[in-house]
C-alpha cells in the first residue's frame, strides 16, 4: 500500500475505518481496510467492479455489518448511535428505483418527512435542478434526472456526510458532466462527500483524495496528482509497430508478429523513459519531457527497422496508476 | 436551514407513507379493476346465471298429436310435435330433454337421460300429464304453497363468499406485490438507509388497507343489496368488524408470503400456492361441508373458510359474533401468527 501522506487541511475526522473485513460466501469482499476521511473532504474510492467499493461504502452506511473492524462516523458508531447517524448522513445507493408512479415532488416530500431537520423540498428540487420535472412521475425521467432525484433524496436531511455509490454509472457523458457540476456545488458548500466510482476521470475531476481499491484492499492512497506522479512519468506514450518491409499488421486477434522484436532495453535506455509494458500489442512507455523523448523513440524504432502503425501520447491518469499497480486495466473487466 | 415552516402532515412520516400508499394504489388502474369491479362483475354473472326463474319450463317433444295435447295441459312443459328421427336429433343436441314416443301396445315410451335432473323432472311431469289425460284421479288430495324467500337463493349464498374471496385477494396482492416490488427495485433498502422507522413502513400498509377496505366492502355489499336484495340480518357493526379482522388476517399472510421473496415470480407463485386451496375448499361458490370428513379439520382451519362462514352467519342467519367465537378465534390466530413470524424473518434488502 502506497500512502502518500499529506491530508487535506480539515477540522476533524468524518469517517474512520480500522481493520475492516467482510467475507461473503464465495469472496473476501473487504480484506483489512484502513481509511480516514477529513471533514469537508471529497473522498473517492476508485477501483474496478468487484474491488469491494460498494461493500465498503455499505458498511459505512450501516447497511452491511462487517465481520471485524471499527467504523466511526462523525465520532459515532452504528452499534450505539444508529438513529442519530441516520439523521446526520445522506445516502445515494447504486441502482435504487423509486416508485415510478410518484412525482419528483411527492418522492422528496416523503423522504423529507423522515428527517427531523433538513432543507425544504423546494430547495432540494432547486439544488438537483429538477424544477421543470417536479410534477413529472419518476417513471418518465431520464437516467440523469433519476440520478439527480436520488441525489436530492440524499440531500433533504441536510447531511453532514454524504455517500454516493457510483453516482454516474450508466449515464451519458452530458448527464455525467451535469452531475459532476452538482457534486462540485456540494463540495463548495463544504460538505464531506465519499463516493465510489470506476471512472478514473470522475475521481480525478471530483475528489480531493482517492483510495484505489483492488481485491478488497487499498493499494494506493493520495491526491490524484500525487498518485499520477507516482507512476514515475507525467506522460504516457503508446505505440504499435510493424516491421517496415512487411505489409501492415492485420488488426484483430493475437499479438502482431513484429512486436517481439522491439528492443525494450534500447527504449528504456533513452533518458526520460521511466517504464515500459505491452498490452495487447500496444507498447506503453511512461515518460517525462515528451518533447525530448519522443524524437528519440522514433529514431530508436527506425534503427530497429520498425515502422509505426499507431502512435499517441497522453497525460498520465489514474487509469495508468491502476495499470502500473495491478498490471490490469481498470475497466473492461 | 434549521426549523422550516412545515405543518404536521409534512413532518409526519407515517402520514406521508400512508398517503403514498393510497396514491400508488389509485394510480394503478388494473388494481382498481380487480378490487372494485371484478367482484361486482362476478356477482352479476352469477346472479344472472342462478337467478330464480319463475319455475323452469322444460322443453319436451312428442311424436303424436294425442300425446302433444295431453302434455300441453302441464304448465311446466313446452311441447312440440316431431317425428321420431327429428325428435332423437333434438334430444341428442339438448334442444329437448325428453321425447314421448307414441306406441301401439302401450300408451307412450319416454326417452330421456336419467342422469340429467331436468330430464327426470320432465319425465315425472310428462307422466303425470299423460296419466291424468288418460283418466287417473288423485288418490290423496294435495295443494302447493310456493316459497320465494330472500336469503335462501344462490346469490344470497355466494355474496358473502365473494366478499371473503375479494378481501383475501386484495389484502394479499396489495401487500405482497408492493413489498416484493420495492425489495426487487432496492427501494426497500433505500428506505431503511434513511431514518424512516421500519414499523411505520409496515403500518402504512395496514392503514391504507383499512381505508380501502371501507370503500371496497361498502361498494360491493351496496351493489349486492341494490341489485339483488341480498339480506343483512345480523348487526352491521359486527359485519364490519368481521371484514376488518378478515382483512388483517390476510394482510398478515400477505406480509409473511412477501417477507423473503426477492422476485415477483417467486412471490406470485407463493401467493397462488397459499390462495389456491382456499379458493377451492373454503366454500366461496358451494358449501365447504361438501368436502370429505377426513379433510374437514383442515378445511375448517383455513382463514377463508372461517371468514366466509362467519359472514354467512351474520348476513343470512343474523348470528351474533358471540356465537361464532370459534371462527373469530381462527381469524385472530391467522392474524397473530403470520405477523409475528414475518416480523422476525422480514428481509429489508
Amino acid at each position: 500500500m502506497t500512502d502518500l501522506g499529506t491530508r487535506a487541511e480539515g477540522n476533524g475526522t468524518s469517517l474512520l475505518l480500522r481493520g475492516l473485513r467482510k467475507a461473503f460466501t464465495d469472496v473476501q469482499a473487504v480484506d483489512g481496510l484502513d481509511l480516514e476521511v477529513e471533514r469537508g473532504e471529497c473522498f473517492g474510492l476508485l477501483g474496478p467492479n468487484g474491488a469491494g467499493k460498494t461493500t465498503t461504502i455499505e458498511i459505512c452506511e450501516g447497511l452491511t455489518i462487517p465481520d471485524s473492524g471499527t467504523v466511526e462516523l462523525l465520532g459515532l458508531n452504528w452499534r450505539s448511535d444508529a438513529a442519530e447517524l441516520r439523521q446526520r448522513i445522506g445516502i445515494q445507493l447504486q441502482e435504487t428505483q423509486f416508485s415510478e408512479k410518484l412525482t419528483v415532488e411527492e418522492t422528496l416530500r416523503l423522504f423529507r418527512s423522515f428527517f427531523t431537520r433538513g432543507i425544504s423540498v423546494e430547495e432540494s428540487i432547486r439544488t438537483a435542478q429538477l424544477e421543470e420535472k417536479r410534477k413529472s412521475r419518476v417513471g418518465g425521467l431520464s437516467g440523469g434526472q433519476k440520478q439527480r432525484l436520488a441525489m436530492a433524496c440524499a440531500l433533504v436531511g441536510d447531511p453532514e456526510l454524504l455517500f454516493l455509490d457510483e453516482p454516474t454509472t450508466g449515464l451519458d457523458p452530458q448527464a455525467r458532466r451535469h452531475l459532476w457540476d452538482l457534486v462540485d456545488e456540494l463540495k463548495q458548500a463544504g460538505r464531506t462527500i465519499i463516493l465510489t466510482t470506476h471512472y478514473m476521470e470522475e475521481a480525478e475531476r471530483l475528489c480531493d483524495r482517492v483510495a484505489i481499491m483492488d481485491h478488497g484492499r487499498v493499494i494506493a492512497l493520495g491526491t490524484p496528482q500525487q498518485l499520477i506522479a507516482s507512476v514515475g512519468g507525467e506522460d504516457i506514450v503508446e505505440f504499435a509497430v510493424v516491421e517496415s518491409n512487411d505489409s501492415p499488421v492485420p488488426k484483430g486477434e493475437g499479438a502482431p508478429v513484429g512486436h517481439a522484436r522491439v528492443d525494450v532495453e534500447m527504449l528504456l535506455g533513452i533518458p526520460g523513459v521511466q517504464s515500459h509494458r505491452v498490452d495487447a500489442g500496444l507498447h506503453q512507455l511512461a515518460v517525462s519531457e515528451p518533447h525530448r523523448v519522443v524524437p528519440r523513440i522514433f529514431t530508436a524504432l527506425t534503427e530497429q527497422g520498425m515502422h509505426l502503425s499507431e502512435f499517441r501520447t497522453h497525460s498520465a491518469t489514474l487509469e495508468d496508476v491502476f495499470v502500473r499497480l495491478t498490471g490490469r486495466n481498470l475497466r473492461d473487466e | 436551514m434549521s426549523k422550516l415552516d412545515m405543518n404536521w402532515r409534512e413532518r409526519s412520516s407515517l402520514f406521508q407513507l400512508t398517503v403514498v400508499r393510497f396514491k400508488l394504489f389509485l394510480r394503478e388502474p388494473e388494481a382498481i379493476f380487480w378490487i372494485f369491479f371484478f367482484p361486482i362483475l362476478l356477482a352479476m354473472g352469477l346472479g344472472i346465471a342462478f337467478r330464480n326463474r319463475p319455475a323452469d319450463v322444460l322443453q319436451v317433444g312428442a311424436t303424436t298429436t294425442q300425446l302433444t295435447q295431453a302434455l300441453t295441459a302441464e304448465k311446466g312443459l313446452a311441447v312440440k310435435t316431431l317425428d321420431e328421427a327429428a325428435g332423437m336429433h333434438e334430444l341428442a343436441t339438448g334442444q329437448i330433454v325428453l321425447l314421448a314416443v307414441g306406441a301401439n301396445d302401450i300408451g307412450a315410451v319416454y326417452r330421456f337421460d336419467d342422469t340429467n335432473p331436468d330430464a327426470r323432472t320432465a319425465r315425472l311431469l310428462a307422466d303425470r300429464a299423460i296419466q291424468t289425460s288418460g283418466g287417473r284421479h288423485q288418490a290423496v288430495s294435495t295443494a302447493d304453497e310456493l316459497m320465494h324467500e330472500t336469503g335462501s337463493r344462490y346469490i344470497d349464498f355466494v355474496v358473502p363468499g365473494l366478499l371473503g374471496m375479494n378481501l383475501m385477494g386484495s389484502a394479499m396482492w396489495g401487500l405482497g406485490f408492493a413489498i416484493v416490488e420495492a425489495r426487487q427495485k432496492k427501494l426497500l433498502k433505500r428506505m431503511v438507509a434513511s431514518p424512516m422507522p421500519r414499523w411505520q413502513y409496515l403500518t402504512s400498509f395496514l392503514i391504507s388497507r383499512i381505508g380501502l377496505l371501507v370503500v371496497e366492502v361498502a361498494f360491493f355489499l351496496g351493489f349486492a343489496r341494490v341489485a339483488f336484495g341480498v339480506p343483512f340480518r345480523g348487526s352491521l357493526p359486527e359485519l364490519a368488524a368481521l371484514c376488518l379482522l378478515t382483512s388483517l388476517s390476510f394482510s398478515a399472510l400477505g406480509l409473511l408470503v412477501s417477507s423473503r421473496a426477492t422476485t415477483m415470480e417467486a412471490a406470485s407463485g407463493l401467493m397462488n400456492l397459499v390462495m389456491l386451496p382456499m379458493w377451492i375448499m373454503s366454500g366461496v361458490f358451494f358449501s365447504a361441508s361438501r368436502f370429505p370428513a377426513v379433510i374437514q379439520p383442515f378445511v375448517q382451519a383455513l382463514p377463508l373458510t372461517a371468514a366466509i362462514e362467519a359472514m354467512r352467519g351474520n348476513m343470512l342467519q343474523g348470528t351474533g359474533l358471540g356465537q361464532m367465537m370459534g371462527k373469530v378465534a381462527i381469524l385472530v390466530a391467522w392474524f397473530v401468527a403470520p405477523f409475528a413470524v414475518s416480523l422476525r424473518i422480514f428481509r429489508w434488502r
